[in-house]
């Protein structure tokens, strides 16, 4: 069975070119991939990984709110029992944030500027792990 | 280097393009036409920037409505000529900064608009009457206009002096931008409303910025983003015109159109001339236009956005450099460069000084502005601009027959056609067919500047928060409750015009989050396709 992810972008900022280019890179690299459309509240992400059980959460930023939205959106996925699953940021991430994002649980960040390629080498060695949200 | 030959045979949005261009490639003259008069290929006006140099507008916005106020200060004193409002996500999309939902983007991305208290503090000291203000500002544009108008009925300005452009343009939010608040229709009437209205009460403001820029900035290539526009362009005029209260010629001249200019120089004037060569034959002939400023196609641009890179990012500073150029030579009115440090930073004053003087080091220095259109008549670009005319023309003719830009954003369509385009060319860059320099060429071990978010301190947050509590203890609630459930009422009859109701709540101190609030309750919000 592929692997599943659900693509998110949490809060205002409407810019999705990268959550969509990421998700059709996942596609077609094999994943199975659901994406929830901009401007979606932590709770409603939470809900639809948890419904449709998800191995990755990938969360797109691009607002500055990196910190608090993923906080925020961690906190909806355990409320919503939704802990078996691997939550992934890209967006504009300062390399400051990285290590901040990874202490709430984060598995992996990926910043502005990363390319596919390497995206989709990451998440699929973090399919083969499990994940501690 | 194999596979960058492409990039030497074919322009970024895959014009295929020969060595070498002759006089056999040149089109009919009257297609090209003379500068002033119709097409317009060669520009609206008969003696170019000698008429008048284009506006150097430079985007700012961020904080408290008293930041912002400064930085204005500051760039109309440095010999910028128009301001440019960035507002907040919050207030784009229609929600008051105490909103539980927006915490944490309270004045991140531009200045938060709650009342026309914040309005009043943004505009103190600026000349309104002497001065144009651009607004970045889409779902709830006509709400902010009213703000305006208010602000200078305070100050005292008559109203037809005012100058500027809000975008107003819902269509392309729905496709790529995101701030849309209600569905195509109510949203499409309301647009209306304001087009109406600025006619009557503002003429020389702009009520729409037909706005492809965010077509390219979420992937679209030069030739979807002239397209998409356009074919936007044609939706508004339809709802308009349809009304029967106006003719072409009554609003045509008050539309404008904002773009992105990338990096593909030669690609973005010839863009630009067959974009004007294409409105001036659709408002003459799909509308009947008879007024020559009508079929003007009057555009403002920015320079950098997803042009510019983190890698080796000073780089930025050229790039820009030469996309500005090309936009003149492409013959735009009124231009936005960035600054370098955008793609990671809000821009410092420096770099915002820097990009300024940019436009005026072109302007001022490099004699591009002596001769109006002095790439007419050149056999590449006539024939590129040709090229691009057909393939525009053949996109506009498929979103039709998939039932106007309306139907093309609400089912996904456009988005669809948006991502496939910004995955290829990630695609094309990642395998080094489309050189970048410092990202897949000459790159160096030099690190890229981190990214840095401006963040609202706490003590701005929370005067914004309690000068929205205490203007709303202040205000006469009387008034303010009887003018929501007046706009409420007059949102279910489309023949009112909204704008003047909008305005006596802007004058009650109303918030954003009220007038948005109710007119989802008789409108109910947009259903996003979600696909990618």
């Amino acid at each position: 069975m592929p692997a599943k992810v659900l693509v998110a972008k949490p809060g205002l900022d409407g810019h999705d070119r990268g959550a969509k280019m990421v998700a059709r890179a996942l596609r077609d690299a094999g994943f199975e991939v659901i994406y929830t459309g901009i401007r979606q509240q932590p709770a409603y992400i939470a809900r639809i990984a948890a419904q449709e059980d998800v191995d990755i959460v990938g969360l797109s930023i691009l607002s500055g709110a990196h910190l608090s939205m993923t906080k925020k959106t961690i906190d909806a996925l355990r409320q919503a029992g939704a802990n078996d699953v691997h939550v992934i940021v890209g967006g504009t991430v300062p390399t400051g944030d990285t290590s901040k994002l990874l202490a709430m649980g984060v598995s992996d960040v990926f910043p502005t500027g990363t390319t596919l390629e390497e995206l989709v080498t990451r998440c699929k060695a973090l399919v083969a792990t499990s994940p501690e949200v | 280097m194999a596979e960058e030959k492409k990039s030497l045979t074919h322009t970024d949005a895959g014009i295929a393009v020969a060595a070498v261009y002759n006089e056999n490639d040149l089109p009919q003259l009257d297609a090209i036409g003379s500068p002033g008069s119709y097409p317009y290929t060669r520009g609206n006006f008969p003696t170019g920037y000698r008429h008048r140099l284009w506006t150097f507008r430079q985007y700012s916005g961020f904080g408290t409505a008293e930041e912002s106020n400064q930085r204005y200060q500051y760039l109309l004193s440095a010999g910028g000529t128009g301001l440019s409002v960035a507002l907040d996500l919050p207030t784009q999309c229609g929600y008051d900064s105490d909103d539980p939902e927006v915490e944490g983007e309270v004045g991140r991305v531009g200045v938060a608009l709650d009342t026309l208290r914040d309005a009043e503090i943004l505009f103190d000291q600026i000349p309104l009457d002497k001065i144009s203000t651009s607004f970045t500002i889409n779902g709830t544009a006509a709400i902010i206009l009213a703000f305006y108008v208010a602000v200078a009925d305070r100050k005292g300005i008559a109203r037809e002096k005012l100058r500027g452009t809000i975008q107003n343009d819902v269509l392309k939010e729905y496709a790529s931008r995101g701030t849309w608040i209600w569905p195509p229709e109510p949203s499409m009437r309301l647009i209306a409303d304001t087009i109406e209205f600025c006619a009557a009460e503002i003429p020389r403001f702009n009520a729409i910025s037909v706005a492809g820029a965010h077509f390219r900035d979420a992937g679209a290539s030069a030739v979807q983003e002239m397209a998409f526009t356009l074919a936007d362009g044609i939706a508004y005029c339809d709802e308009v015109t349809s009304r029967g209260k106006m003719t072409i010629d009554e609003f045509a001249p008050q539309i404008s159109f904002f773009f992105y200019t990338h990096s593909d120089f030669f690609e973005e004037v010839a863009k630009y001339r067959a974009g004007r060569r294409i409105w001036a034959s659709i408002v003459r002939e799909r509308f009947g236009a008879k007024d020559e400023r009508s079929a003007m196609f009057r555009f403002g641009c920015v320079c950098g956005g997803a042009s510019l890179y983190g890698p080796q990012a000073k780089n930025n500073q050229v790039r820009v450099a030469y996309e500005a150029m090309a936009s003149v030579l492409g013959g735009v009115q009124s231009m936005f460069t960035a600054a370098w440090d955008e793609p990671f930073a809000l821009p410092s004053e420096e770099s915002t000084t820097m990009a300024l003087r940019t436009q005026q080091v072109l302007a001022y220095e490099t004699g591009v502005a002596r001769v109006v259109d002095p790439l007419g008549g050149s056999y590449y670009v006539e024939a590129l601009t040709d090229a691009m005319e057909q393939q525009i023309r053949e996109i506009m003719a498929d979103i039709e027959s998939h039932g106007g830009m309306a139907v093309a954003v609400a089912d996904g369509y456009v988005q669809t056609l948006i991502a496939e385009e910004a995955y290829s060319l990630q695609k094309r860059i990642e395998s080094g067919e489309r050189p970048i320099v410092g990202v897949n060429k000459f790159q160096t071990e030099e690190p890229v500047p981190e990214v840095q978010a401006y963040e609202m301190n706490d003590d701005n947050y929370q005067r914004q928060i309690q000068r929205l509590e205490s203007v709303k203890k202040e205000r006469d609630q009387d008034a303010v409750q009887k003018l929501l459930a007046k706009l409420q009422h007059s949102a279910g009859e489309k023949d009112i015009n909204l704008m003047p109701i909008l305005i006596e709540c802007a004058h009650a101190y109303c918030t954003v989050g009220e007038m948005v609030k109710v007119l989802k309750e008789a409108w109910g919000e947009f259903d996003q396709p979600a696909v990618f």
